[in-house]
């Protein structure tokens, strides 16, 4: 069934229309790609989704609620996360506590426990470390838990927002290039993680560039080219579509 | 020995004093800084909530504790109605719209017949002792230490860090900011109030521009990561002029350079403020737990 | 209606000097997206350095003119080598930045007492020779003549500078994209020193010109005018020369009005704050302003 439902989504800025009645649909736990060429508005659509910017027209419906007008906290509230093309890290927290902050909405964390010192409050913290360290765990970071985010490498810093996007248990998960910068190795690492999210049944819409990553994980692809859609199907089709060769021509896109 | 802590109190007596008051009001500047604020306008929140509390003391008869609740709850008020629109601006914006208010502020309470025009609201019963404002201190103090490990401390850290991603993961940027400007703006009024009884009086020179550029160097010179830095920077930068004139200094020009030498060197070499050189500084909700 | 149009020349005068003194907050704004709070300062020292050369080195104000405007321009290399370069590489450069600024003023203000004493001083009688003229009722004198003339001309260099030159346009360039002037070979590290000399001049000139006019100097000075130049180009716009001037115009007008219509000066500032707060809250952008930060 599908989760989530793009109708003729439009953006503009000033005179520059970024996307034009962008529709398509994501099946509940799979892993959809959305790929094009730079400029294409995959990131303009990634922050429409997100609540970051609203589109100027068309909507978004999220298992039945309107998605296209809400503001970004909100958004997240109804369990779809994110992470960021240019890295949005908390450069001055550890990576633990990158994954901890994330916790916003699923940690009561309340004042009053804590300044009568009550027990619950430690439990309440204990608890959430834990979770957090598994957290890391799964994206192979847990050797950097102590390590400050703006000492990470670049591929360390993609996994961690990444990490950071799943604590508080999102449904839905918007990845914004997971895998740029990274080498072979460990794109397949992410590549994993993201199949074993989908296999819990998380949805998930990424963002990438690196062509074997986006068609050995994907069941389905969109491609978008000047803001419009030129196709959505599966990778065998999209792969051979003449419009998408087209696009693709001489831009120099290859796998990593 | 009892002679001689007698005698250094009665002649640092009102330093000691003040050294409260101003950490006092440093940590109520925390609150927003912590969130990435730079919101000026805590030196006018103190100065609302003194004269407050001095207006409810000589002309309601109210006793001292219910004034010092008027004050800080009359702050309150002011910086939730100030800091819905006002919470908007970013960066220097909001600290220059701040600053505006302060200087309103102060012009209002300078020409008011109410409050004593710029002479001040005087006669206020002096019934602050050293031990209250500690104790409100370190009421502050633990406050904000646990404020930090709080979903709202967790809030307020990542909104400084990255408003976006902090945004992206559900944290309502706009309630966090206001409910931050609202309790420093309490804190303040609470110090205050508490000053106002301190002397007797309390003037809108007590709390103009400079005022607020003060409790910014406090901040910037402790540190605003932890809870002890504005204690930290208040301290040292109220006793500074005490300590250079036991050392014979006297001085204006040269305890002032030595204010801004302070400052500089800080922010060009201990961003992060002297409490960083008591602790690797960073929020410090893990350490304690990992073990 | 005299009285409406002396306060209009009154206005024109004070606010040509708040102008100056904006335009070189603005130009550091406009190019780095920082506030340099140690304008201020520089204001002053300007003013006491003529006043030192006049006074105690005997020279005629046509001389300690451009040259204290020449120190002025120094203290903005020296502001800029000590509390800005180091610091333009960090993440929250604007903030600390701003907090640098602020320590170096209050350095400066430090050495200003230290040298020229905490008292108030004013430029020895024959400075500047006065004559004053009555025009349809308004009384003008030469020296407020002098310091427009001196005020515009200024503005009008700069302006010129601006725009014709090779240097000037490297600034506009670096004021709109410091990475694209990077890569398009302009030396950004020496526009941006330029750039810190030309406001720190044209702010020490604003207080020669403003020592003159007030016939008073302290060490303290800057004080008042630090918030109504912050006023002036949120006013104008930050980071737009001419938004500046405007602006500082503007500001000039309603001061001198205010005063008048109340009869007191007590609001004077009240209303330009407010009036402030109000364009912060309405319109950030200023009236010429431009709306969005520049890029890295």
């Amino acid at each position: 069934m599908n989760d989530l439902l793009v109708r003729n989504i439009s953006r503009s800025f000033g005179g520059l229309q970024a996307l034009l009645e962008v529709s398509f649909d994501v099946a509940r736990g799979t892993v959809h790609g959305l790929i094009g060429p730079n400029g294409a508005g995959k990131t303009t659509l990634i922050n429409i989704l997100s609540g970051v910017l609203s589109p100027t027209s068309g909507e978004v419906i999220y298992r039945d609620q309107a998605l296209h007008r809400i503001p970004a906290h909100r958004v997240a509230g109804m369990g779809v996360a994110r992470t960021f093309q240019n890295i949005r890290l908390f450069p001055a927290m550890t990576c633990l506590e990158n994954v901890l902050a994330g916790h916003h909405l699923t940690a009561l964390r309340p004042l009053l426990p804590r300044l009568l010192r009550l027990p619950s409050a430690g439990r309440e913290d204990r608890k959430l470390m834990g979770e957090s360290c598994e957290i890391l765990a799964r994206v192979g970071l847990e050797a950097k838990s102590s390590h400050l985010a703006k000492n990470l490498s670049y591929g360390e810093r993609r996994r961690l927002e990444i990490a950071r996007a799943l604590s508080f248990s999102p449904k839905l998960l918007l990845l914004d290039e997971p895998v740029a910068g990274m080498r072979r190795a460990e794109a397949a690492e992410v590549a994993n993680l993201v199949r074993s999210l989908a296999g819990e049944g998380m949805t998930i819409l990424l963002i990438e560039h690196n062509m074997s990553f986006v068609m050995n994980l994907c069941s389905q692809i969109t491609v978008l080219n000047f803001g419009r859609v030129i196709t959505t199907g599966s990778p065998e089709e999209v792969r051979g579509h003449r419009e998408v060769i087209e696009a693709y021509l001489g831009s120099g896109d290859h796998d990593a | 020995m009892l002679e001689q802590l007698a005698h250094f109190y009665a002649v640092y007596g009102s330093v000691i004093n003040f050294i409260g008051i101003n950490a006092l009001m440093a940590l109520s500047l925390n609150v927003t800084l912590a969130a990435g604020m730079l919101s000026l306008s805590n030196a006018a929140f103190a100065g609302l909530g003194g004269y407050a509390a001095g207006i409810l003391t000589l002309h309601f008869k109210m006793p001292y504790v219910v004034s010092l609740c008027g004050g800080a709850l009359v702050a309150g008020i002011v910086g939730l109605l100030l800091g819905l629109p006002v919470l908007r601006l970013r960066g220097v914006f909001l600290a220059m719209a701040t600053l505006a208010f302060g200087e309103v502020v102060r012009i209002a309470a300078v020409n008011l017949d109410i409050t004593g025009g710029a002479e001040g609201l005087t006669g206020i019963p002096n019934v602050t002792k050293t031990w209250m404002i500690y104790l409100a201190l370190a009421g502050a103090a633990y406050f904000m230490a646990n404020l930090r490990r709080s979903r709202m401390g967790w809030a307020l850290v990542s909104m400084r860090e990255d408003e976006t991603a902090a945004a992206c993961l559900g944290i309502h940027i706009t309630y966090y900011k206001v409910a931050a400007f609202t309790v420093g703006a309490m804190m303040a009024g609470l110090a205050g109030g508490m000053y106002a009884h301190l002397n007797y009086l309390i003037t809108p020179r007590d709390f103009g521009f400079f005022v607020a550029v003060d409790l910014l160097i406090y901040n910037i010179v402790g540190g605003t990561r932890v809870w002890y830095g504005p204690i930290l920077g208040a301290v040292l930068i109220t006793a500074l002029p005490e300590i250079l004139r036991g050392a014979g200094v006297t001085a204006g020009p040269i305890r002032m350079g030595v204010n801004g030498l302070i400052l500089l060197m800080v922010i060009l070499f201990l961003p992060n403020g002297l409490a960083s050189v008591f602790a690797w500084v960073r929020p410090a909700a893990v350490k304690a737990k990992t073990t | 209606m005299n009285l409406l149009a002396q306060q209009l020349v009154n206005g024109l005068f004070i606010g040509s000097v708040y102008g100056l003194f904006a335009v070189g907050y603005t130009l550091v704004f406009g190019v780095l997206d920082i506030l340099n709070l140690a304008h201020a300062a520089v204001f002053t020292l300007g003013g006491l350095v003529a006043l030192w050369l006049v006074q105690t080195a005997g020279m005629s104000i046509w001389l300690a003119f451009p040259l204290a405007t020449l120190f002025a321009g120094l203290l903005g290399l020296l502001l800029n080598q000590v509390a800005f370069a180091p610091l333009r590489k960090r993440a929250d450069s604007q903030f600390s930045g701003l907090i640098s600024s602020i320590a170096m003023a209050i350095i400066f203000e430090a050495v200003a007492m230290g040298v020229f004493g905490a008292r108030s001083v004013r430029f020895p009688q024959g400075t500047v020779s006065v004559h004053i003229w009555h025009i349809a009722g308004v009384t003008i004198t030469s020296l407020q003549v002098g310091i427009v003339l001196v005020a515009a001309l200024l503005m009008v260099i700069l302006t010129l500078f601006i725009q014709r030159t090779r240097i000037g346009k490297a600034i506009r360039a670096v004021a709109e994209s410091e990475r694209a002037a990077m890569l398009l070979g302009v030396n950004v590290n020496g526009i941006i020193a330029s750039t810190f000399f030309i406001s720190s001049a044209l702010g020490g000139a604003a207080g020669i010109l403003y020592g003159l006019y007030f016939d008073a100097l302290a060490p303290d000075m800057g004080r008042s005018i630090e918030l109504k130049g912050l006023a002036v180009i949120i006013l104008g716009g930050m980071g737009s020369i001419p938004g500046a001037i405007l602006g500082g115009l503007a500001f000039g007008l309603s001061e001198v009005l205010t005063v008048a219509i109340t009869g007191t000066s007590n609001l004077r500032d009240a209303v330009a704050f407010t009036m402030l707060f109000a364009i912060l809250l309405i319109r950030p952008s200023g009236l010429l302003g431009r709306g969005k930060m520049r890029e890295a």
